[in-house]
């Protein structure tokens, strides 16, 4: 096998290998590179690296809890409102009664479980598709937060707004960096080497292709280098900032909820569920007790993400979720998830979003106008489910191998008639 | 009938799909006038015959020549045989439920006025139309609000308003009562003097007998014979001796069955449809299986054996109204799936791509996916685990794949049983219920199949198979169940058990002293 196929097999990791998802990492690359240039730098700064992460992680928290919904063959409209709706509860409660802002996060969290049962319901016990009953959700609390709110913005105390716009701490020695970022990056380079170890175990002993050392010690390379790259970016920014509070949070749920949905039983019946619920359900799946849960946890995220923001804004008011739903759907389905369900990951939904995000950003930079940013957003996404429907219509696709077309070279079909040399080295010895 | 002249002519059509023969040499000629009636066990080519004639499967895909009043035709697609007068009802009744009849009657065929539909003349042809079937309905009620038997005739008329010269039925009383059946026989013979041409198919051989002129007989994709029903004294034993009249020679792996106690029985079990809820689709059934046996369920097409089962297996179809489940003695509850596979119940469905398996899996996936609390540690699933059990599963089966790590997409159908059979030998069932485990399959493949299932009763378990191929069933199992509209109406040992045996308790409802 050429070094090139080995790269093609290997490079991401082999398991599950989805033409999008490849598609949408390069095209994150290249937008990263694009605006890198264009702004002259500006992108990849410290102080712009943090607005963003500060920026976008309460929809990248949405986009995990849309892709479990998306998976399982739902959807949910509602998840502006209910953040918006927890946001103004929780801050009123913090207000009247005074409440401890720990004790805020709790009923914020509460709130949330409520509303998904609420939805659960309707979706998984009495048979409503899930399209009407967020988007009666949208509608309900959306008056909620204005009801409540008296359409009027109501401030957060001081402790609450550490977990939207807090740091890490300044803490040791005075190394220029922030000491706990840094901490950070080095935990996260050695799970990295861990996890590439541990797979590679894990392939011997299912008997599978193990990728040659050299492809697994390129893959650690170029991962170590990112997080290296943005560790130093985070690190060194402005004295008192580092990698973001609600970026901390948005790490810790990535991997717990990849986990859940990639190693779990209970992840495995999602996208049963979305795969084809009838057999699920005649292979013992519990349908309605899977769909209720995926809308609930939902809910959950949503409340989280509308406390996140509340917090970084300091006030909660009522436009506060505005068309966050179509944000969070947009990068699940750029992120590579089937719009019929049954497909899609969470890494690819982070990917899908940080697409988003940064082109966002990038064209704000540039001092684009959101009229244009709302088009080109637009076309994005579009396009990038066009090429997946046209993918899928033309059988098996691979953007690497469309990539590495130009360098390969075809193996010349073996000449007829005379014996190459490797089949001359299978064929029987005779005689 | 001999006399009248040939309206239609099929002429040695062949047609292959990719792996199967459908149809190999088929002639048929049906007169001008006449109710020609097509019989032959399921997979035997009539409904691919059928498409052939109606254009579904176009000219250029089959071999051979179509000669229709005389002329060679060669239609492109259904609007092409329609246009020729040519017109087919299928099972499943092609209506919007949501419009009323007359709607229905000219859907794609109205009556046009200055651009527009011209709605009376649409109402005053419908209503002569539906006096023509014998309908008496309101012509802007709803179809959904009809029964199946007066929708069958909203059908008819449709076809009438397309001055229809060959109507075709496919399995026109499989979902009507008697009442309506004899309505559409009595149809079918008024018609007929009126120059109407049909053909029929259907499973009902009494009624065969009853309208038919002449019967054509088809087998194993081939054309058998074609019996005049007035000159030749055509009964159903006969009919049914041509359906069946096949050599069985060792198309199943040899098997000494070891057969132990009693240990699974159902009794009196009655299900109600899911929707309407005077319709039973199993009326006081009663059987057992014994440890190490197969037990075979035969049954034409809706007879009520798919219902059976799943509504056994945790009741996952219609609405359970009574009986009682007993395993090894004592009566057993089972409401779930879950509560179901936790009894040691395993049940292979019938259509594997539809509800047997989830397309998007690879193949170890699947196998695990009925019971993964066994490859998991507090509910976290381990790889590795996974992965030897499919692998175990890949060689003992022997499934053709190079890697369990492969999409089930990838599989041939054969292999894709295997992968659904191993999905439920991993639940570690007492019992297997098989729906058509041979559906589609080549023959290499089946007979593999039924070592596998021969094996599974040598451990002791109990497999129950049902299928619509009568040598299936007595080729493999040790004794058999015949069911007719939700009943079973007989049991017949291996050693008793004959095509024609069977098929005459398959299609009535008298029932013969269970022992």
């Amino acid at each position: 096998m050429s070094r090139i196929k080995d790269l093609q097999k290997n490079l991401f990791g082999g398991t599950t290998s989805n033409a999008r998802q490849f598609g949408m990492i390069f095209t994150l690359v290249a937008i990263v590179l694009l605006f890198q240039i264009w702004t002259n730098g500006l992108t990849l700064t410290s102080g712009n690296l943090i607005a963003v992460v500060s920026q976008y992680s309460y929809i990248l928290i949405l986009a995990i809890g849309m892709l479990m919904v998306i998976v399982a063959g739902h959807i949910d409209l509602s998840v502006g409102s209910v953040a918006a709706f927890t946001g103004i509860v929780v801050a009123k409660a913090m207000q009247e009664f005074s409440l401890p802002w720990p004790v805020g996060i709790l009923l914020g969290l509460a709130v949330g479980a409520l509303i998904g049962a609420w939805q659960g319901f309707w979706v998984a016990y009495v048979g409503v598709p899930a399209f009407i009953v967020t988007l009666a959700g949208m509608l309900l609390f959306r008056g909620g937060n204005q009801y409540i709110g008296n359409a009027d913005t109501v401030p957060v105390p001081e402790g609450f707004r550490a977990i939207g716009a807090g740091f890490l701490p300044e803490v040791g020695p005075d190394t220029g960096y922030n000491n706990l970022t840094l901490l950070l990056g080095l935990a996260a380079c050695a799970a990295v080497i861990w996890r590439e170890l541990k797979s590679r175990q894990t392939r011997r002993e299912m008997n599978a292709d193990v990728a040659p050392m050299w492809i697994s010690v390129l893959r650690m390379a170029v991962m170590v280098g990112v997080i290296v790259f943005a560790t130093l970016r985070f690190a060194g920014g402005r004295v008192g900032t580092s990698l973001p509070i609600s970026g901390i949070i948005l790490i810790g749920l990535v991997l717990v909820y990849s986990h859940y949905t990639r190693n779990t039983i209970g992840g495995r019946h999602i996208y049963a569920v979305g795969g084809n619920s009838r057999a699920a359900e005649l292979s013992g799946v519990k349908l309605k007790r899977v769909n209720f849960l995926v809308m609930m946890n939902m809910s959950v995220l949503a409340a989280l993400a509308g406390m996140i923001f509340v917090a970084r804004s300091s006030a909660s008011g009522p436009q506060d979720g505005l068309s966050w739903e179509l944000d969070a759907i947009a990068a699940v389905f750029i992120g590579g998830a089937a719009v019929s369900g049954g497909l899609g990951t969470i890494s690819g939904s982070i990917v899908g979003g940080l697409v988003m995000a940064l082109l966002n950003n990038g064209l704000q930079l540039e001092g684009v106008g959101s009229d244009m940013v709302q088009i080109i957003k637009g076309l994005v996404l579009l396009l990038a489910v066009a090429f997946d429907v046209y993918n899928k219509s033309q059988g098996r696709f691979s953007i690497i191998g469309t990539l590495m077309r130009p360098f390969r070279r075809d193996d010349p079909p073996p000449p007829t008639g005379t014996t190459s040399l490797t089949d001359a080295g299978k064929a029987p010895v005779s005689g | 009938m001999r006399s009248a002249p040939v309206l239609l002519e099929m002429r040695s059509i062949t047609k292959t799909f990719p792996g199967v023969t459908a149809l190999a040499d088929v002639n048929l000629e049906v007169r001008q006038g006449e109710i020609h009636a097509i019989c032959g066990e399921n997979g035997a080519g009539k409904s691919t015959l059928m498409k052939v004639l109606s254009g579904v499967h176009p000219h250029g895909t089959y071999t051979g020549e179509i000669v229709y009043q005389g002329e060679p035709v060669r239609f492109s697609d259904i609007r092409a045989s329609e246009h020729a007068g040519i017109v087919i009802i299928h099972q499943e009744l092609a209506l919007v439920p949501g419009m009323s009849i007359t709607e229905n009657i000219f859907l794609g065929n109205e009556p046009r006025k200055r651009g527009g539909i011209d709605w009376k003349a649409a109402q005053r042809r419908a209503l002569e139309l539906m006096a023509e079937v014998g309908l008496q309905e309101d012509p802007d009620t709803l179809v959904k609000d009809i029964g199946v038997g007066k929708q069958q005739l909203v059908e008819i008329a449709k076809a009438f308003a397309k001055d229809v010269r060959l109507l075709i039925l496919d399995e026109p009383t499989a979902a009507l009562n008697e009442a309506d059946s004899r309505h559409l026989l009595d149809l079918l013979r008024g018609i007929r003097g009126r120059g109407v041409t049909s053909i029929i198919i259907s499973h009902k051989l009494n009624e065969i007998e009853a309208v038919a002129d002449t019967i054509t007989i088809l087998r194993d994709g081939r054309t058998i014979e074609s019996l005049d029903v007035k000159a030749d004294g055509v009964n159903e034993d006969r009919i049914v001796r041509g359906m069946v009249g096949r050599e069985l020679h060792s198309r199943f792996p040899d098997h000494t069955p070891n057969i132990g106690e009693v240990f699974f029985e159902v009794r009196d079990w009655t299900v109600r449809h899911p929707i309407s809820a005077d319709r039973l689709v199993c009326k006081g059934s009663s059987f057992n299986v014994r440890r190490g046996e197969i037990v075979g369920f035969a049954g034409l097409m809706g007879a009520g054996r798919t219902e059976l089962a799943m509504s056994l297996f945790g009741r996952s179809y219609g609405v359970y109204l009574s009986g009682q489940i007993f395993k090894d003695g004592e009566e057993v509850r089972l409401r779930t799936v879950s509560e179901a596979i936790d009894h040691g119940l395993a049940y292979v469905s019938e259509d594997r791509k539809a509800i047997g398996l989830n397309l998007l899996d690879d193949i170890k996936t699947s196998m695990v996916a009925a019971k993964l609390p066994k490859v998991a540690h507090h509910g976290v699933i381990d790889q590795v685990r996974e992965y030897r059990y499919a692998e175990e599963y890949r060689q003992s089966l022997r499934v053709k794949t190079p890697s369990v790590d492969e999409g089930v997409t990838k599989l041939s159908g054969g292999n894709q049983q295997k992968v659904v059979l191993a999905k439920w030998m991993f639940t570690d069932p007492d019992l297997l219920i098989l729906d058509e485990p041979t559906r589609g399959i080549d023959v290499g493949a089946k007979y593999e199949i039924y070592g596998i299932i021969q094996r599974l009763a040598d451990q002791g378990k109990g497999v129950i198979v049902i299928s619509s191929e009568l040598p299936e069933l007595i080729g493999l199992c040790d004794r058999i169940y015949t069911v007719f509209e939700g009943t079973v109406t007989g049991e017949v040992p291996r050693a008793e058990a004959d095509p024609e045996h069977l098929m005459k308790q398959m299609t009535s409802t008298k029932k013969t002293p269970i022992r």
